[in-house]
């Protein structure tokens, strides 16, 4: 399936889902509200005519200016082999969102990735600990202001 | 003096008559240097007596913040990063980051390129499985392969070295292209490797497959269902000796893979054995792929774009995945229209197939625990990034 299809798809299964149709219409991702991201995530999964049983890939995008940060999902389904990349907004001052480990395994480790580069917290999550970072490091690297003393000024 | 004459299994049986000797759990720690985690990989495992509880696999020992370099290099920089990631796919890893810049850009290149870079990722795919053919061996205990595996990919990685001039880190897929032209005498190389490497395979399978101490210490050992293999995001081999027949090289049909035929070798059950195999066959699949492909390279430029161009991609994100020797390698941009990109992102294969280990190994003893992550096939440095 085509994206820009299965986009359409999305919008007109689950339009009450999802906040805002993108701005630019190269984006391919789907931004869904943030109150209702758990639920949307499992019907998405179990949907017969979508069937995104791989949770391909979780990382999120640290916006400075706009004071949000974008956690983006990519799914995947090895039955129809299409994809869609999923966004959600969550402010910077309150970076709290549900975790995914419930519907797909791989959620728990990908979610600690985050939550050690981008201080992103999961609800539920049952082990949020650092995974490449010891555990006394302060602050979160790919913040885009992170600052630490080994930093080099360009 | 009286001498009294033992059996191993008398002194077994005995053992069972004495008192119970009661076991605690305890912890015990695995790496970062132990020789089956292929880098600095360590593990923590909660043990009873010698069966494995818990297992937990403790990163970034090699940890280098490649996404954060990433934020503030070009993206024709960023290129040459992705081979510090995994150094057996690394031609693969260029390809994946070139892709994503040229459908951003809709940049086209032509088919003498896009053959060129097909066999160049065979060719990367066959030195990465003879390599991890060899490991694999030398992990169960066997020295011999490890030395076959290397011998077999020396003469890839002179016919590599020929052309781009390096032998590990080879930077030679660039957006627009790749850095060289074939040499005049790489088809003649690459056809006596074929030649070459196809009684080796035989070979292999003579040593080690036929083997009974490999095929006793792999079959069902490590078993990864389909449903848990989906879920624990394993991808490549792993995934596909579970069953699944995902293979981006048929599925999204990138390169010449489309006009090529070949076949993608699945497993049934999803244990250590289907995994060893299934290497094994891919590297014949991959060998008839190059030989299709090595007498009609079309004639055409090496590149198409100006090598000193610079690339600014539209605001936006982009994405793009490509199957490595280990599995989906998905570049992920976000560009903000400058010459950096905002945030790169790479979903690295290895990453995401070492987690099924805390579900496979459990229940099995240390040996099999080496055994799992030999036929995972992991990189550490993409692992930890």
């Amino acid at each position: 399936m085509i994206i820009s299809i299965l986009k359409d798809a999305i919008y007109l299964k689950y339009g009450d889902f999802v906040l805002e149709k993108s701005e630019i219409s190269l984006v391919k991702e789907v931004i869904i509200k943030q109150s209702k991201f758990l639920e949307f995530m499992q019907l998405v999964k179990d949907d017969k005519d979508l069937k995104f049983d791989i949770l391909l890939d979780h990382t999120a995008v640290d916006y400075i200016n706009e004071n949000v940060f974008h956690l983006v999902y990519h799914l995947y389904s090895s039955i129809y082999n299409h994809q869609v990349i999923i966004l959600v907004e969550v402010p910077r001052d309150k970076p709290v969102i549900s975790t995914l480990c419930s519907i797909w395994r791989i959620a728990e480790w990908q979610e600690r990735e985050v939550f050690d580069l981008f201080g992103i917290l999961y609800n539920n999550h049952p082990d949020l600990r650092r995974i490449f970072l010891e555990d006394d490091w302060v602050g979160f690297p790919l913040r885009k202001n992170y600052k630490d003393n080994f930093m080099l000024e360009k | 003096m009286t001498i009294q004459l033992k059996t191993l299994n008398e002194i077994l049986h005995n053992l069972d008559e004495k008192k119970h000797w009661g076991t605690k759990e305890y912890f015990i720690n695995m790496g970062p240097q132990h020789p089956s985690s292929h880098g600095v990989l360590r593990f923590v495992l909660k043990l009873e007596g010698e069966i494995i509880k818990e297992i937990i696999p403790i990163l970034g020992y090699i940890h280098r913040g490649i996404e954060k370099i990433g934020e503030s290099v070009s993206y024709r920089n960023f290129v040459h990063l992705t081979d510090r990631c995994d150094y057996f796919s690394s031609i693969i890893n260029n390809w994946a980051v070139s892709r994503t810049i040229e459908q951003a850009l809709n940049m086209e290149t032509n088919d003498r390129i896009e053959t060129i870079r097909t066999i160049f990722a065979e060719i990367q795919r066959i030195q990465s499985h003879t390599m991890w053919w060899g490991v694999f061996g030398m992990d169960l205990g066997a020295f011999t392969p490890f030395f076959y595996g290397f011998r077999d990919r020396e003469f890839l990685t002179s016919i590599v070295e020929e052309t781009c001039g390096s032998r590990l880190t080879m930077n030679y897929i660039q957006p627009g292209g790749v850095l060289y032209d074939i040499k005049s005498n790489f088809i003649k190389r690459i056809k006596q490797y074929i030649k070459y490497l196809r009684p080796r395979i035989e070979e292999y399978e003579r040593l080690i497959s036929d083997n009974v101490i490999v095929q006793k210490r792999t079959e069902n050992i490590g078993i990864l269902t389909k449903e848990k293999a989906l879920s624990f995001g394993s991808t490549g081999p792993v995934l596909r000796a579970s069953g699944v027949p995902l293979d981006l090289r048929k599925n999204d049909s990138y390169g010449v893979y489309d006009k090529v035929k070949f076949s993608v070798v699945i497993g049934t059950k999803g244990d250590s054995w289907d995994r060893y195999w299934i290497r094994i066959e891919e590297m014949r699949q991959s060998l008839n792929i190059i030989e299709q492909l090595v007498d009609n390279i079309p004639a055409g430029k090496h590149m198409v774009t100006k090598y000193t161009t610079k690339i600014k991609l539209p605001v936006g994100y982009y994405q793009s995945s490509i199957e490595t020797a280990r599995g989906i390698l998905g570049i992920f941009v976000a560009s903000n229209g400058m010459e950096n990109p905002y945030r790169i992102h790479m979903r690295s294969p290895n990453y995401n197939n070492l987690w099924s280990i805390t579900d496979m190994a459990v229940g099995l003893k240390i040996s099999d625990l080496v055994t799992i992550v030999s036929t995972l096939d992991l990189i550490i440095p993409d692992v930890d990034r």
